[in-house]
């Protein structure tokens, strides 16, 4: 130990860890010694509940890697409960006999979950949502059909309730007040929010008792107050939080429901400061970041030396983070004497905001179905703004054209991030100096968005906004019906369980859809779900309504599926058979071995591909188009490979399924290339004892010549290479996206890496997928037998007209 | 007379939700669409180039035609997108009591079809 002074922070949570980021900037000489009695590195709780949802990983909600620990030379004793702290003799002990010296000590030991005086609560499958250990512990529990009770209909009850659900637990919440959040919200927003949580499946009882949880050492039910016996596999408790103060009080500091702190977060003794939720400071306590990291703030200020600093209690705002359910709530609830309350109720579109007004002033906002204009209730809180001249505008803002306009109304000193404390001009000083131009840099630098992320649009507007060289990250949106990429919708669609093209656009966009974005999200909900979602023929562009390219007189075209370009005598025949019957305009030999019948009318269609006896060729949609062959070793004096065995059953392997664009593929026996497989999607190229597999080529609007993804021996290992390629290309392009655009932009190597090299369990379970949908793809044209709707694909004819008595 | 003005098309459960069926009345092909408990009519042809405005996909209210994706209010029957002032023209429909859609006749049909009855 050198001449440094020692430092000591008991407790390695947010507010913890936030406050030794803020001593850092000072460049203090203090040896740093932090310890966490979970066993985890610094994580953001806050997000536990996106852990549960499946939104987040656990990576993702790392704050601090051992990295950072260790590039700042801070002790860390993770797994170390302090178990006494010696005020005196300026010691710490730790559970396990080790005793550390302190010149200053911060108690950041935080808040632990409240466990109500139930009877049975120790029982097996009873556990509170707390920690990561918890959030561990109910993923493993939450399945298909577990019958799960949260007790607290709180903000971290329903979280919880919400992410258990996701994992296809049936969920119960028990709330002991009349309504759900009833310390943010009142009763009416909190019967709106029953609503919202009831129609996402999940059961709520409010002003219900929990009397006890039976069961025989695990829990096997919980009987309310009533006598109602609830069957019950898991209960989560969300009762609240308690500051973890009596390790303080054992030491003799000041402590009443919290560990006492004045403005300088210092306790009752000269040395010893607290910060974050165990603390209490002018009789409140705290449950949400924003106050946490601004402690942080100051406490590190004042170990600076820097004596004019302050804590103040600021108002605080509550924003639950369920998808799909937008609450918020923000100082006072209810009007007190004096107040006047301004409203608004759409029960059918589920919106009401409520504001309180004190003197023309706000003083508290409740906000349930759209909380869009939280950003501006929150200023006008904060600044006291006399709302005299807004009184007309105070529920419905001037609609504001420039979209830039809203973060151009924003002042310099107004918070952007609520929890980690950035202003928007601390951001925008931070993008001048630093340069900054993506999300990811900002987040790094100014630490803003990487609390709750709810600020994530206006950090990203501002960025917009103000950096010369901002550059989107991640693609720009679908539409203009959705707020999101097609990427984001992805991965909403998964963890959200949305099995509907409807349901996506009614919960995430305008709830109207377009052209563009009802295609897409038809094949992406086809795609993850593998059959098991909601076929929504309307979302479809015709040709997939149909099964035919319209073409630009209304009428269609029809190609049959004629593998590897191989036909006969009889199926040439009943072509030239079907042609003239139907007296179709033009019979055309197409670019890909096959044959165009076009002309046809709509109402031909069924009859036609019935005639044929041939299957779809998909030569209308985004799917698998065909597979262009030479003759190989089968005729040609040159030929390495048997190119025709290969690229039919190739076709046989990947017909009737869609891909995220069309997709072309051939296979040639030599290098020779006949079948021009390296400028297609894929292509396998036969050389003596060995076949290249080549992904990404182009021969249309582009030109581009394939990457080779893998070289292999036998045809076998060339096909699943091609299936490997295929099926990651179906689960990570975006929609429209052509393989050499994805492979550009995803890069050849990564690509290999997540296939054709990934572990064999990786690769199995990209080809169980690729199987289990290719089960249930079926050749379209068997609609002319089984016609998805009775009008699928007749011109209605007016009915017998009724009789002039009948007629109104 | 009365009678004329409305043409019985069909149950209703022969257009799916957000889907159009083209119905031959007369000389006039008619696009009806299925909003959702709501249906509206409109001539059956894109005013950019001819194109059969009830194989577009349904958006909101409006239709978007296959073929360019001209953008057609169901309603009003206004080109939407591209911003051009032109119109397609609409027909009023209804609903009976036994679930049939009755459209109204195009006033041109109207006028044949008196003249057949007048002579």
């Amino acid at each position: 130990m050198s001449g440094s002074k020692q430092l000591v922070v008991i407790g390695n949570g947010m507010a913890g860890v936030a406050f030794v980021e803020q001593l850092l900037k000072h460049r203090l000489r203090y040896e740093i010694t932090i310890f966490g009695d979970e066993t985890h590195v610094n994580y953001n709780r806050i997000l536990l509940s996106s852990v549960l949802a499946g939104e987040k990983s656990i990576e993702e909600i790392e704050l601090n890697g051992l990295e950072w620990y260790q590039k700042n030379g801070i002790r860390l004793q993770l797994g170390v409960r302090i178990v006494k702290i010696d005020p005196q003799g300026k010691t710490v002990e730790g559970e396990d006999g080790s005793r550390t010296r302190f010149d200053k000590l911060v108690i950041a030991t935080g808040s632990s979950a409240v466990v109500p005086p139930i009877p049975g609560c120790e029982k097996d499958g009873v556990s509170v949502f707390r920690t990561l250990d918890d959030t561990r512990w109910m993923m493993q529990r939450a399945a298909s059909g577990v019958r799960a009770i949260v007790i607290g209909g709180g903000l971290l009850g329903l979280e919880a309730a919400r992410g258990l659900q996701l994992r296809g637990a049936d969920v119960t919440v028990l709330h002991l007040a009349a309504g759900l959040m009833e310390r943010q919200l009142d009763l009416t927003a909190g019967a709106y929010l029953r609503a919202k949580i009831e129609a996402l499946g999940i059961r709520v009882r409010t002003s219900c008792a929990t009397k006890e949880i039976c069961g025989d050492g695990r829990v096997e039910a919980v009987r309310l107050e009533n006598g109602e016996l609830l069957a019950a596999d898991m209960v989560v408790i969300a009762a609240g939080i308690r500051p973890n103060a009596e390790i303080a009080k054992q030491a003799g500091l000041a402590v009443n429901r919290g560990i006492i702190v004045d403005d300088r977060m210092r306790t009752s003794h000269p040395d010893i400061y607290a910060v974050g939720e165990c603390v209490e400071h002018d009789g409140q306590t705290f449950g949400l970041v924003a106050p946490l990291i601004e402690q942080g703030k100051v406490l590190a200020s004042v170990l600076a030396g820097n004596a004019e600093v302050a804590f103040r209690t600021s108002i605080t705002a509550t924003k639950l983070k369920i998808m799909g359910v937008d609450v918020f709530s923000a100082g006072l609830t209810e009007a007190k004497a004096g107040c006047e309350e301004v409203r608004f109720e759409d029960p059918a579109l589920g919106i009401y905001k409520k504001l309180v007004l004190k003197n023309n002033r706000l003083a508290g906002v409740i906000l349930a179905g759209d909380a869009s204009d939280s950003h501006r209730y929150m200023e006008w809180l904060r600044e006291g703004t006399d709302l005299t001249a807004k009184r007309r505008q105070l529920l419905f803002p001037d609609p504001a054209p420039d979209h830039g306009a809203s973060i151009a109304q924003m002042p310099d000193s107004e918070t952007v991030c609520g929890c980690m404390g950035v202003t928007k001009g601390a951001i925008i000083a931070a993008i001048h100096e630093r340069g900054i131009c993506t999300m990811s840099q900002l987040k790094e630098c100014t630490r803003a968005s990487t609390g709750c992320g709810s600020c994530s649009h206006a950090c990203e507007s501002l960025l917009k906004a103000v950096a010369p060289g901002f550059e989107e990250e991640g693609k720009k949106t679908i539409c203009k019906c959705f707020p999101f990429s097609y990427d984001q919708l992805r991965d909403i669609a998964r963890s959200q369980q949305l099995r509907s093209v409807q349901q996506i656009i009614e919960i995430y966009g305008n709830g109207q859809g377009c052209e563009i974005c009802k295609p897409a999200l038809s094949y992406m909900v086809d795609m993850l779900w593998c059959g098991e979602h909601e076929e929504d023929r309307s979302a479809r562009f015709i040709n997939d309504r149909v099964h035919a390219n319209i073409q630009n007189d209304g009428s269609f075209s029809v190609v049959p599926r004629i593998r590897g370009g191989v036909t006969s005598p009889a199926e040439l025949r009943r072509i030239a058979d079907v042609a003239e019957k139907y007296n179709v305009r033009m019979v055309k030999i197409t670019g890909s071995q096959r044959i165009d019948l076009l002309g046809v009318k709509k109402a031909d269609l069924p009859k036609i591909w019935a005639d044929l006896g041939m299957p779809s060729g998909q030569a209308y949609t985004k799917g698998v188009r065909m597979v262009k062959t030479c003759v190989g070793t089968t005729f040609c004096r040159f030929g390495t490979q048997d190119s025709i065995a290969a690229g039919v059953e190739l076709e046989r392997r990947l017909e009737n399924l869609f891909t995220p664009h069309k997709l072309k593929m051939a296979a040639v026996g030599c290098p020779r290339n006949c079948a021009e497989a390296t400028v297609k999607d894929i292509g396998l190229v036969g050389n003596e004892g060995s076949w290249q597999v080549v992904v990404g080529g182009a021969a249309g609007k582009t030109v581009r010549r394939a990457d080779l993804l893998v070289t292999v021996e036998t045809t076998q290992q060339a096909i699943e290479a091609a299936e490997l390629f295929f099926q990651y290309y179906r689960e990570n392009a975006n929609y429209l996206e052509r393989t050499y655009d994805f492979v550009e932009r995803v890069g050849i190597e990564k690509i290999r890496r997540d296939t054709v090299y990934a572990p064999e369990n990786v690769r199995r379970a990209i080809l169980d997928r690729l199987r289990k949908s290719k089960a249930i793809a079926r050749d379209a044209w068997l609609e002319r037998d089984e016609p998805a709707h009775p009008t699928q694909f007749i011109q209605i004819e007016p009915m017998p007209q009724p009789l002039p008595a009948a007629a109104p | 007379m009365h009678k004329k003005h409305w043409i019985a098309i069909g149950p209703t459960t022969h257009i799916p939700v957000r889907e159009g069926r083209a119905v031959r009345v007369g000389t006039r092909e008619i696009a009806i669409f299925n909003l959702g408990g709501r249906f509206v009519a409109i001539d059956n042809q894109c005013p950019h180039k001819g194109g059969p405005l009830c194989d577009g996909i349904v958006a909101g209210t409006a239709v978007v035609c296959p073929l360019h994706g001209w953008k057609i209010d169901l309603a009003a029957g206004n080109v939407v997108k591209p911003e051009v002032p032109v119109c397609v023209e609409t027909f009023r429909t209804r609903v009976d009591e036994n679930g049939i859609v009755f459209v109204e006749r195009p006033s041109r049909e109207l006028a044949l079809e008196d003249g057949e009855v007048a002579a």
